[in-house]
């Protein structure tokens, strides 16, 4: 059991640790599902309530598998449980929203091959957190992810009015912007513990 | 794409180059990019991750393509990736056996090949209609294809920021390592440099190509 406290925690996986920046994981919906703010924003929400639900039901397996002694099992019931998971979120905002279930298209389902939710799932399991220490975690991580999105967002709305040269359009140029953005988040280390 | 179509496909030589180079998986298709930009930072982490990743793609699209008549088609998503899992599960432990040091350095981006768009792509797009020797080809080309994208950032990225090749030496004394390239944002910069390069490159072969066809071109 680590004795991190909780304001680290959460800070190190919305900030410091990055997801998306320092992490590199997430990174198809980041380039994908970021060239407008408001979409953003939703898959942002969406991925945050998957992560926390995929955080507290690996907790769960994690506990009952080590307590059988199936360890090796682990991957392939976190994924199994994730896609569940997703799947209810799918059919949740079907029904609440169905403009926001179009606008999000393909990205709703691929949210369960995003490897930052497996990504919670696996760190939490590594570094020993008990149950509210994972929430907290997968709170930090589901907000740095939506707070990279809707950086990225903001910075692809204002690029697509500017002028650029026809080489640099598309997936290139937006590397090179995610590239600028990791370099800003970087300034943040040191913040909290480096390990991780 | 050719590949959509229902039908069986004739073998060729052109099953197994359209993973390299035309449909490389990572520089025209954007997918599976999580591990490109973090585990490329040294050119043997990218090397061991593209074989990992190939021997994944391969096990899972041959085991795929074998039971694809028996896999209803309602729970084919789950199906495959509880197949996917399988595969990763031994590779996780084989790597392990192996070599602990490496499999320090590759941290959880091993147990996350999982989650790599890549081998699920090809398990619903190709292996789920396919035979098992056009499979087996075209998926190593696929895994072959990644390997090469992920060799082509790790060598620029350990020449550029620490001055070596693999751990040899390569670059004259004087040499100040860009500590940047070996750095997330230098992942970023490097894929994107290179996806640059293509776009330079792609509109000229494809005018090229145009010419070579018997068209004519308005020069603007």
């Amino acid at each position: 059991m680590s004795a991190e406290p909780l304001t680290l925690i959460f800070l190190q996986a919305a900030i410091v640790n990055n997801f998306v920046l320092a992490m590199f994981l997430g990174i198809c919906p980041f380039l994908g599902v970021s060239a407008k703010k408001r979409m953003a924003w939703n898959m942002g929400l969406a991925t945050l309530f998957v992560m926390l639900v995929g955080s507290l039901s690996a907790y769960g397996i994690n506990w009952l598998l080590t307590a059988l002694g199936l360890e090796f099992l682990r991957l392939i019931c976190y994924i199994a449980v994730i896609a569940s998971a997703v799947q209810l979120v799918e059919m949740f905002i079907k029904k609440t929203s169905p403009g926001l279930f179009r606008s999000l298209g393909i990205f709703l389902p691929l949210i369960t091959t995003n490897c930052a939710i497996l990504g919670v799932a696996l760190f939490q399991t590594a570094r020993e957190y008990d149950l509210i220490q994972s929430l907290v975690y997968a709170g930090g991580a589901g907000v740095g992810f939506m707070l990279a999105l809707l950086l990225m967002a903001g910075l692809r709305e204002r690029l697509a009015l500017a002028r650029l040269p026809e080489v640099s359009q598309g997936a290139a140029l937006t590397l090179m912007l995610a590239g600028l953005l990791s370099l800003a988040f970087m300034g943040f280390a040191g913040l909290g513990s480096s390990h991780g | 794409m050719s590949e959509l179509l229902n039908t069986p496909e004739r073998l060729t030589p052109d099953t197994f180059l359209r993973g390299l180079w035309q449909e490389n998986p990572v520089f025209t298709m954007l997918l599976g990019m999580c591990p490109v930009l973090a585990v490329t930072g040294t050119t043997l982490n990218a090397l061991a991750m593209g074989l990992a990743t190939t021997f994944v793609l391969v096990g899972s699209s041959l085991l795929v393509s074998l039971l694809r008549h028996w896999i209803p088609k309602q729970v084919r998503i789950a199906s495959y990736i509880v197949i996917i899992a399988t595969f990763v599960t031994l590779v996780d432990y084989a790597i392990q056996a192996i070599s602990l040091e490496l499999y320090a350095a590759l941290g959880a981006f091993i147990q996350l090949i999982v989650v790599n768009c890549v081998i699920l792509g090809r398990a619903e797009a190709y292996a789920s209609k396919q035979r098992l020797h056009t499979t087996f080809v075209n998926s190593l080309g696929m895994g072959l294809g990644f390997s090469l994208a992920l060799l082509a950032l790790g060598t620029v990225r350990e020449i550029l920021g620490q001055g070596t090749l693999l751990g040899v030496p390569v670059l004259p004394e004087g040499f100040q390592p860009w500590v940047i390239m070996a750095l997330p944002p230098g992942g970023f910069f490097v894929l994107g440099s290179w996806l640059l390069v293509f776009n330079w490159l792609g509109p000229r072969r494809a005018r090229r190509d145009l010419v070579a066809s018997g068209a004519t071109i308005h020069v603007r």
